[in-house]
């Protein structure tokens, strides 16, 4: 028996070194980050450019990509928000007990919502769901040769497929979180409320007082550029997407993996600027 | 110019990697003309097409298509280009996540002003000519892979082209479902003009469409001519093709001599079809 396990061992650890090695390598071997600007560009031409030569892209698809990405989101991402709302408020209460400094609760519950916790915790549910839905989709357009035909009846597929996606993230992303803050502030009210014997209205009053309208928005400024981050990483893994379902499989992951890397850094660095940096 | 050539391809090569599947082809086709392209099995049929539309590069060569140079142009002149023509492929690529009427209106939808009742009008006509009528709410997964051909056939047709390209348009039809297509074939190009490229490995339908056949094999045309000429050429790769046959000259990579270029790497296929775990348990 033992060295079986011990041989599952190693070719367990070999195999998951091979992979994560493959993910970081594809960035300089299959011309990934070339490909990803040359994709923005061609967003950024649809969006901004094309729908004055008289070439507009279908409202009706945002709309229904607004369902897919954003609508059908909304239970997981109440509940997450709720969930990090009570951890934070005990957090906080644990902590601010030791200095009587309970009634400081709603401004930590607050302040952390509004500015880290809604943006980065919201992306990675939907980087978790929505992005890989999307990028298996268009993995799976792309195998079938769906991408092709699109092509071939002169539809052009970032025009076609990626914008829709893009303007739906874009508006999604940032009204899912500000739901968020909604409900995770409700966690925490509800913490305050039945364990510490805050009444409502001291609570709701403290938590406003505590966050200026700035919190809200850099938290929105991060959840727009967040959403940027997801969707377009999402579509370029799927577009580019080679070798049958295997080829699916792989870039869905890559795709998690490297949305959820890139928005993490890029929080960092926005955090940074908005916080640290005056 | 009524006789220059609708497409005319020159010295065409390709290669994928160091195999090289296209090799040096030249052909021409009129106005009005209906091609067949036979050939075995991964010979380079598709791949022959895929350069013709422009969604592949040649290694070298040109292919000019109404008269354009289409190897060297850009995404914007190759769509132009595009709308003029009419493209069945070889596994429908129907879009999935629409139904059948939608994916038939989808090229109506993006490159005409029609309204909507004219749209589906034209949609309900471009289904009945397939023999589909009825089945426009249906998703692509839940057709039959023969009916997704055909939707793909309406689709391509949608928007009249003057030029179609079908991929193996009757594989996996049934026989009379073969003679429909093929009867929708000839009417389109004998009495509306239209032209086609028919990819095709059934010999009755290719004689019964074709006024010009090629063959392709080893990357190269091995006859070309009428029906008739192919019918009675001497070539005995020709022949075996024609008449079905499993003896002849044309090699069918069955033993293991005609594998040189992939002798360098051990095939070990049982490996991964056990899977990298499987273990010995003696
Ligand atoms: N993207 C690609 N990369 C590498 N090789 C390819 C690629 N596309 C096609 N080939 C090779 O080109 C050859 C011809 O393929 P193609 O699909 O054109 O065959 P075909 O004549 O259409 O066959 P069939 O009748 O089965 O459809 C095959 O040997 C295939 O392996
Ligand atoms: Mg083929």
């Amino acid at each position: 028996m033992a060295p079986i396990r011990i041989r599952f061992a190693i070719e367990g650890t070999f195999r998951f070194c091979r992979f994560a090695s493959l993910v970081i390598l594809r960035l300089r071997h299959d011309h990934v980050l070339k490909n990803y600007l040359q994709l923005n560009l061609n967003l950024l031409y649809w969006i901004f450019v094309a729908p004055f030569t008289g070439q507009f892209f279908d409202i009706s698809q945002i709309f229904r990509q607004m369902v897919f990405i954003g609508v059908r989101a909304t239970p997981m991402v109440a509940l997450t928000a709720f969930s990090v709302g009570v951890t934070l408020a005990m957090q906080a209460a644990h902590s601010l007990q030791q200095l009587g400094a309970e009634i400081y609760v709603p401004d930590l519950v607050m302040v952390t919502l509004l500015r880290e916790m809604g943006p980065v915790l919201i992306a990675v549910i939907v980087i978790g769901r929505s992005g890989s839905a999307v990028a298996a989709e268009l993995g799976t357009m792309k195998v079938s040769e769906e991408i092709e035909a699109l092509e071939v009846m002169a539809i052009n597929p970032v025009q076609y497929l990626v914008v829709p996606r893009f303007l739906a993230m874009l508006v999604m992303l940032p009204a899912l979180t500000i739901m968020g803050n909604y409900v995770g502030v409700f966690g925490g009210w509800a913490v305050c409320h039945f364990a510490l014997n805050f009444n409502t209205a001291g609570y709701v009053l403290r938590a406003l007082q505590s966050a200026d309208t700035w919190d809200l928005y850099s938290g929105m400024i991060k959840s727009a550029v967040f959403a940027w981050i997801v969707i377009t990483i999402a579509c370029n893994a799927g577009l580019r997407v080679e070798g049958g379902a295997e080829g699916v499989g792989q870039a869905t992951t890559a795709s998690v993996v490297q949305a959820l890397l890139a928005m993490l850094v890029t929080n960092a660095v926005l955090t940074g600027i908005f916080f640290f940096g005056g | 110019m009524p006789d220059s050539p609708i497409i005319e391809v020159v010295d065409l090569v390709r290669r994928f990697a160091d195999r090289t599947v296209i090799n040096d082809i030249s052909f021409r086709i009129d106005r009005g003309e209906t091609l067949v392209i036979m050939g075995g099995s991964g010979c380079g049929k598709s791949t022959l097409l895929r350069h013709i539309i422009g969604s592949m590069k040649p290694t070298s060569g040109s292919v000019k298509i109404f008269g354009e140079e289409i190897t060297t142009m850009n995404e914007r002149e190759i769509a132009r280009i595009r709308g003029r023509f009419g493209m069945l492929f070889q596994s429908g690529a129907l879009l999935a996540s629409l139904t059948v009427g939608e994916n038939v209106a989808l090229p109506l939808v993006q490159h005409t002003k029609m309204s909507d009742d004219e749209i589906e009008e034209i949609v309900e006509q471009k289904l009945q000519m397939v023999g589909l009528t009825g089945f426009e709410n249906l998703k692509p997964a839940e057709i039959s892979g023969g009916m997704k051909k055909r939707v793909g056939l309406a689709r391509a047709l949608a928007l009249d082209p003057e030029l179609l390209f079908s991929d193996e348009p009757t594989s996996g039809l049934d026989p009379i479902m073969t003679a429909v297509v093929d009867q929708l074939t000839l009417k389109l190009t004998r009495e509306a003009g239209m032209t086609a490229v028919v990819v095709t490995h059934d010999m009755t339908s290719a004689f019964r469409i074709a006024t010009r056949m090629i063959m392709l094999g080893h990357g190269d045309i091995i006859a070309q001519g009428t029906p008739e000429e192919i019918r009675t050429s001497p070539n005995a790769e020709v022949q075996q093709f024609i008449n079905g046959e499993a003896d002849g000259p044309i090699p069918l990579n069955l033993s293991q001599d005609e594998h040189e270029h992939h002798r360098h790497v051990k095939p070990r296929p049982c490996v991964a079809a056990r899977g990298r775990f499987h273990l010995k348990t003696s």
